[in-house]
């Protein structure tokens, strides 16, 4: 064991969004950083790498944003995703700080856009990062540097000793030695626990082994195991995690955006068996996405087929892989994998269902829709009749999971009902405060920042 | 053009194409948003497109060590280099030099050589100043092909570029779209105004975009002493030397002291910046390009400066020599593109009107 000198007054665990504002608003407080990410520096960054926007109040127009998006209708949306699922309290904070952040997230190097292309319906209510969240933590790498903050990256935490009420020391190993060090505070933004998927499959059954992770490979859940095992108060549904339908092509993790497929409200979606099993016409996709995560994991092997047919190709954002593509039904069957005489007698049958459709409006909920099979398809409904027929396959991919550290309005977390005197977290660690359930856009990073930025300055505040 | 180089550049468009974190930074990803699929004329259009400004590839999460070892500068780069040397005219001699410093010095020196054989072989039947080593009309006969051969050259590779992009009849307000973009180099600005990243990862800065700024202007600034000069010689009767209060020398030592600047720059930053992520093996071409337009403008100067010594003649040999290299390396050298990268400008504004 070595102990490292000179001891840090803070050491932040984790270097996503959550972390660097951490580490910035302590070492603005005159505070010593030190942050421990466990990722290679191409790595850093957690799944803020993958991030695009901040969902952010404004009571007037605001950096990139037009017209208002006031406490209340942000409130109201939460509670829609979240099936009130929420601390309303904690909520409000983070809905009401939001306001402030976007000054102070310029003022620290980060540069918005307008709205991405295909993107338009966020305009009001989320700020776009300019080259995604890869380049917000750029820029709050250079800002904490420039701010005397120590990184050390590969440094992976492995144990928080506590002793009644506060941490004592920290051991993390890097380059192969294990390393401690005796910081006065602590912030724990270490992520989630979703890339462990022996313990994804513990809490949600075998089929999660079969299940993408959509982000980094190092939110494993390391740090949180090692305090929720010593008594700190967990929050969030333990079995849960949020999962959406992604390519099932797509890499094991990392994946990012690029693995989303559109292309669902416009196809009929089929299991291995040749089965439909779902409307795919439900509503439309960034209201469904997060259903079909749960649908595919249904499904046998975990693995959905999308068909759809050469009129329906240019309707949704391009893929990042090719679709597969065949002049025939039974030739798409062969080369997908499927029972051949499965899928067509499926395709016929949901042909034979779909009615009139003039009324075919592919941005809206069109009401063209079949009738009398089981189940439905209660928009978009055409006859998948004109070749090529292309197809793609579904996945379940996996975004963050729920349980984490439970924490108070000043980022603290607990043992019991007594404060962990020295022990702050943000970030996807305790989101589960606030989000129940669902997901709404953007708003990972919202609590990332207001948390992070508390935590920091709670955590320097207790230093000095 | 080389299909290793296209297919690279088109499977990573298609990555770009589905994610879109970048549409802010450049004229690039609009384009390549507003596509579905690439063709190879798509493709070298994105590429000449491209200022290698790096932005992209420092907010890239998609970079190695990811499966997806997304580098679209580099892709870009390649298409465009190959792009370059496919449209030139004549092909052989782009790739005899773009890709080569060494033949671009050696080129230089036989321009030199070339002119002190001139100046020793025709006497000059006396004149003032630079004419007495070599007369006016001699000079004329050697730079005016020299001058007028790169321009033919240049306006058949931008008449196949145009073809190959696809693009339109020009219009009056594309080129003016086009002009106004190169000119204050919008494109190295990174979109949010902080600049590129081209000396030290992902760290914003003007550094390239002022050398190149310098550079251009210095450039045009040269180039306008000599047109005014031509026109005072022809028009006016009036020949040189010029006095310093004169037009001519105000705009060529001005011009050459930015151009001179602009070059030094220019060479210290492409050292320090990461090689990776330009055209394979492109360095050596690019530097030896950099280094023979420094030299034009630092002869010039010296030339400026010393021309009433015993050295004129041999700067004069050695400064003319540079200035004939330059030109006849003008189609097949770096230099080409900022004809290409107006065209692409143009050609872009004029995609955007639809």
């Amino acid at each position: 064991m070595k102990t490292v000198s000179p001891q840090p007054d803070i050491a932040v665990i984790g270097g996503g969004n959550a972390a660097l504002c951490a580490a910035i608003a302590a070492a603005e407080a005159g505070a010593r950083v030190v942050i421990l990410e466990t990722a290679p520096k191409p790595y850093r960054g957690g799944n803020s790498r993958h991030t695009r926007n901040f969902r952010c109040m404004h009571r007037g127009p605001l950096g990139p944003l037009t017209d208002s998006y006031t406490e209340e209708e942000y409130l109201a949306d939460l509670m829609k995703v979240t099936g009130s699922k929420t601390d309303e309290g904690l909520a409000r904070l983070a809905i009401r700080s939001s306001e402030a952040c976007l000054p102070w997230m310029e003022a620290h190097g980060v540069r918005f856009q307008p709205s991405l292309s295909g993107t338009l319906s966020l305009a009001r209510t989320n700020a776009f990062f300019l080259g995604g969240g890869k380049g917000l933590v750029n820029a709050y790498y250079r800002t904490a540097e420039a701010l005397g903050v120590q990184v050390e990256y590969e440094a992976a935490v492995t144990h928080l000793e506590i002793d009644d009420d506060r941490v004592t020391h920290i051991e993390y190993t890097q380059t192969g030695e294990t390393r401690r060090i005796n910081p006065k505070s602590v912030v724990v933004a270490s992520g989630g626990f979703q890339a462990d998927t022996d313990w994804l499959a513990r809490a949600w059954g075998p089929a999660a082994k079969n299940f993408l992770i959509r982000g980094t490979p190092y939110n494993r859940g390391i740090v949180l195991a090692d305090l929720l095992g010593q008594g700190v108060e967990q929050v969030g549904d333990p079995t849960q995690c949020h999962a959406v339908a992604i390519d099932g092509r797509a890499p094991k993790f990392d994946g990012g955006i690029v693995t989303r497929l559109d292309c669902v409200p416009f196809s009929i979606v089929v299991n291995k068996n040749g089965e439909r099993f779902y409307d795919e016409g439900e509503d439309v996709w960034p209201k469904r996405y997060a259903i079909w995560g749960r649908l595919v994991a249904a499904q046998p092997d975990q693995v959905g087929y999308v068909i759809i047919d050469a009129k329906s190709l240019e309707l949704f954002m391009p893929s990042v892989f090719p679709p597969i593509k065949s002049e025939t039904l039974e030739g798409l069957a062969v080369e997908m994998g499927l029972p051949p005489a499965a899928l067509t007698k499926t395709v016929a049958e949901f042909n034979a269902a779909c009615g009139d459709t003039s009324g075919f409006h592919p941005t809206e909920l069109d009401g063209v829709s079949t009738t009398g099979i089981t189940p439905p398809k209660t928009n978009w409904a055409r006859p998948i009749t004109d070749p090529p027929f292309y197809g793609y396959s579904l996945r379940t991919g996996v975004t963050f999971t729920y349980l984490g550290l439970k924490v108070d309005a000043r980022a603290q977390c607990s043992i019991g009902d007594r404060p962990v005197s020295n022990l702050w977290a943000a970030g996807e660690t305790m989101a589960g405060s606030i989000l129940g359930q669902g997901y709404l856009a953007g708003f990972g990073m919202t609590i990332g920042t207001v948390f992070g930025r508390i935590a920091g300055k709670e955590a320097a505040a207790h230093a000095n | 053009m080389q299909t290793e180089f296209l297919e690279e550049a088109r499977r990573q468009a298609e990555i770009c194409n589905a994610c879109r974190y970048c549409e802010g930074y450049c004229s690039v990803f609009p384009a390549l948003h507003a596509e579905r699929a690439f063709s190879d004329g798509d493709l070298t259009q994105l590429a000449n497109l491209c200022h290698n400004c790096r932005g992209c590839y420092y907010a890239c999460q998609y970079t190695a060590p990811h499966e997806f070892a997304l580098n679209l500068p580099q892709a870009l780069a390649n298409v465009r280099q190959d792009s370059w040397e496919e449209f030139a005219f004549p092909r052989a001699a782009a790739h005899v030099f773009q890709k080569s410093g060494l033949r671009i010095a050696l080129a230089t020196v036989l321009g030199f050589a070339l002119l002190i054989l001139a100046m020793r072989a025709i006497a000059s039947a006396g004149g003032n100043g630079f004419y007495a080593v070599m007369a006016h009309n001699t000079m004329v006969a050697i730079f005016l092909p020299a001058f007028l051969f790169p321009l033919l050259s240049i306006a058949i590779s931008l008449r196949r570029y145009w073809r190959a992009v696809g693009a339109g009849p020009l219009r009056i307000s594309d080129l003016r779209a086009g002009f106004a973009a190169a000119a204050n180099m919008r494109d190295l600005k990174g979109g949010h105004g902080d600049g590129c990243n081209f000396e030290d990862e992902d760290r914003f800065s003007h550094a390239r975009r002022f050398a190149h700024q310098a550079v251009m202007y210095g450039f045009l600034l040269c180039f306008a002493a000599t047109s005014v000069a031509t026109l005072m010689h022809y028009v006016l009767g009036m020949s040189a030397p010029y006095p310093f209060w004169s037009l001519p020398k105000l705009f060529g030592v001005s011009g050459g002291v930015l151009l001179s600047l602009g070059c030094i720059e220019m060479i210290r930053l492409k050292l320090k910046a990461d090689p990776k992520l330009g055209a394979s093996g492109a360095t050596s071409g690019e530097l030896g390009f950099v280094a023979l337009l420094g030299f034009v403008s630092l002869s010039g100067l010296a030339l400026y400066a010393l021309g009433q010594t015993v050295l004129m003649p041999s700067l004069l040999a050695l400064h003319l020599g540079a200035v004939l290299a330059f030109f006849l390396l003008t189609p097949f050298s770096k230099m080409v593109h900022g004809f290409y990268r107006l065209a692409a400008l143009v050609a872009d504004a004029q995609k955007k009107k639809g």
